[in-house]
């Protein structure tokens, strides 16, 4: 374990999300809730309480009818990795420590145990990925032999948010171990959603590894300030600085424009940003 | 006010009349009591030594619950009659997942009929084996659900001995008693014999510590392995901050503690 660690490349996960591919089914969405544990009421009708790692937003353009479109647009924690590696809003403002990026895999943790609700990572985030535990879950009869063992389920007054299926990560690399093996292959770890989407809109993979799709999906441009080459990817409010991992794919000028606070009657975009 | 202020003044008075004859009381007992100091030290160190009797003999007799296994289990001779040591019944399945505790399956390879004159063997037979149930064996190390621990990765990964966590096991003539601790549920091996949180063994105690201990030294001996300048450092700082990201610095995967990502151990 020490020899393998002290010269192991980093990795980077990292997801590339086709905005022209998702028809929002929610397939996504109910994976995720399903591989996760996450809790639900009764009455969900409002949303301000529900709890959804990866949530589908419709976007429209605002136009009358002959011109009007909608884009779906899934959204799962960005694990930002924030202006230089590791500075994530989150992570940054957690006095509790309870909320961790980790330089090994990119991946923003959230311990459950540690965390003690003060929900300042949920001020901090501008994605509204992180949700609150407002009541301890209660699963309908007979549903607890269904939980996944993987993941620990919440308890009443603590946040939770995509942890990019690392549980899955957990038990790839296990077998990986098994067979002396210390790299994992790019389908031995996908998350949940991208294995449940259906028109195969949402890529997920290793940002640093060329041999991943999304690495060649969203390959940054070094004359362009590291921007994606793809002319069509996008990541969302891009101009805070936040350096997320989850990228967007969109032909539609209007989708992209969408995707950062941009003023209505802004042209162009004034500075550059940083992109990791 | 004036009615609370005039309330005020009586309360004080009041006080001030009790507190003359106290006071005088207290002249007197300074007086008297010069010879008494012997029976109250005295007093006192009895009071210490109940209290440390009830803190480090009772309380704990009282925390934990007193569970025996619901069938007696030799291992020592066990591992005698199996061909692969320990590995015959914990074994690693192909998935990387660590099986644990056998379940009936495997025992029922040697005790589909009663093999021996054991009581606890027939009563294992007959109860379990002819019926089908598993048995509801209690475990000694069992982790809260917030732990992930991955036996493949200390195993087969990182090539330690299952001596180091469990002790010897694999030395035990019969199971021990199972102590489980009444508020949290969780058996004592996790907290440790000592409830002073004394440990001589590696496998004295389960606590996050003594994960933490090891992944601590882990994340200190990549430091020390590639040492770097200060110079150096100070020239990664820069190549940071001119090109986030690029320049990775010396220490464990977390941000927030530089040893080991928390990701690591908990889920």
């Amino acid at each position: 374990m020490k020899e393998g660690r002290t010269h192991k490349r980093f990795q980077k996960f990292g997801m590339v999300i086709d905005l022209d591919k998702c028809t929002g089914c929610g397939s996504c969405m109910v994976a995720c809730m399903a591989e996760n544990n996450v809790p639900f009421r009764k009455d969900e009708s409002n949303k301000l309480l529900s709890i959804t790692w990866m949530r589908v937003y419709k976007l429209t353009n605002g136009m009358p009818f002959p011109e009007t479109d909608v884009c779906y647009l899934p959204r799962p924690c960005m694990q930002c990795a924030g202006q230089h590696e590791g500075h994530s809003p989150c992570v940054s403002v957690c006095p509790a420590i309870a909320t961790d990026y980790s330089m090994e895999s990119g991946i923003v943790s959230q311990i459950y145990t540690r965390c003690f609700g003060c929900r300042y990572c949920m001020a901090s985030c501008p994605y509204h990925a992180r949700y609150f535990n407002w009541w301890d879950p209660i699963w309908p009869d007979g549903m607890e032999k269904y939980l996944s063992p993987n993941v620990s389920p919440r308890m009443r007054g603590v946040v939770e948010k995509c942890s990019f299926c690392f549980h899955r990560y957990q038990r790839a690399k296990d077998r990986a171990y098994m067979e002396g093996r210390r790299e994992l292959q790019e389908d031995e770890y996908q998350t949940a959603c991208t294995q449940a989407c259906p028109a195969g809109a949402i890529t997920f993979g290793d940002l640093n590894n060329p041999k991943h799709a999304v690495s060649e999906m969203v390959e940054p441009d070094p004359k362009h300030s590291g921007r994606p080459k793809n002319p069509n990817a996008f990541r969302l409010l891009e101009r805070l600085g936040t350096n997320p991992k989850v990228y967007y794919l969109s032909s539609r000028e209007w989708v992209r424009r969408a995707g950062d606070n941009y003023l209505k009657n802004e042209k162009k975009v004034k500075k550059p940003v940083h992109h990791g | 006010m004036d009615t609370l202020d005039d309330h005020a003044k009586d309360i004080s008075e009041d006080a001030a009349a009790e507190a003359g004859p106290n006071s005088s009381l207290e002249m007197n007992l300074k007086e008297q009591d010069t010879g008494a100091g012997g029976p109250i030290i005295l007093f006192f160190i009895l009071g210490l030594f109940a209290s440390l009797v009830v803190g480090w003999i009772v309380f704990p007799k009282l925390l934990y619950s007193k569970k025996k296994q619901p069938i007696e289990f030799n291992h020592v001779f066990h591992v005698e009659a199996v061909d692969n040591g320990c590995e015959s019944c914990h074994f690693f399945r192909e998935d990387g997942t660590f099986s644990g505790a056998p379940k009936l399956a495997q025992c029922i390879d040697c005790h589909e009929e009663i093999q021996g004159i054991s009581p606890d063997e027939i009563k294992f037979v007959e109860e379990y084996v002819s019926k089908e149930r598993e048995v509801p064996w209690l475990i000694y190390s069992r982790q809260p659900d917030c732990v992930f621990f991955s036996h493949a990765a200390h195993i087969q990964g990182a090539r330690m001995d299952c001596v180091a966590c469990h002790g010897h096991m694999g030395e035990s003539e019969s199971l021990k008693v199972y102590e489980e601790n009444r508020i949290t549920g969780y058996s004592r091996d996790i907290w440790g014999k000592s409830i002073g949180g004394f440990k001589k063994n590696t496998w004295d105690r389960m606590k996050m510590d003594d994960c933490a201990e090891c992944h601590r030294e882990n994340a200190a001996n990549i430091e020390r392995k590639n040492i770097q300048t200060p110079t150096q450092r100070l020239i990664g700082h820069m190549v940071n901050l001119v090109s986030p990201g690029t320049s990775t610095f010396d220490k464990g995967g977390s941000i927030q503690t530089e040893r080991d990502p928390c990701f690591a151990c908990h889920k």
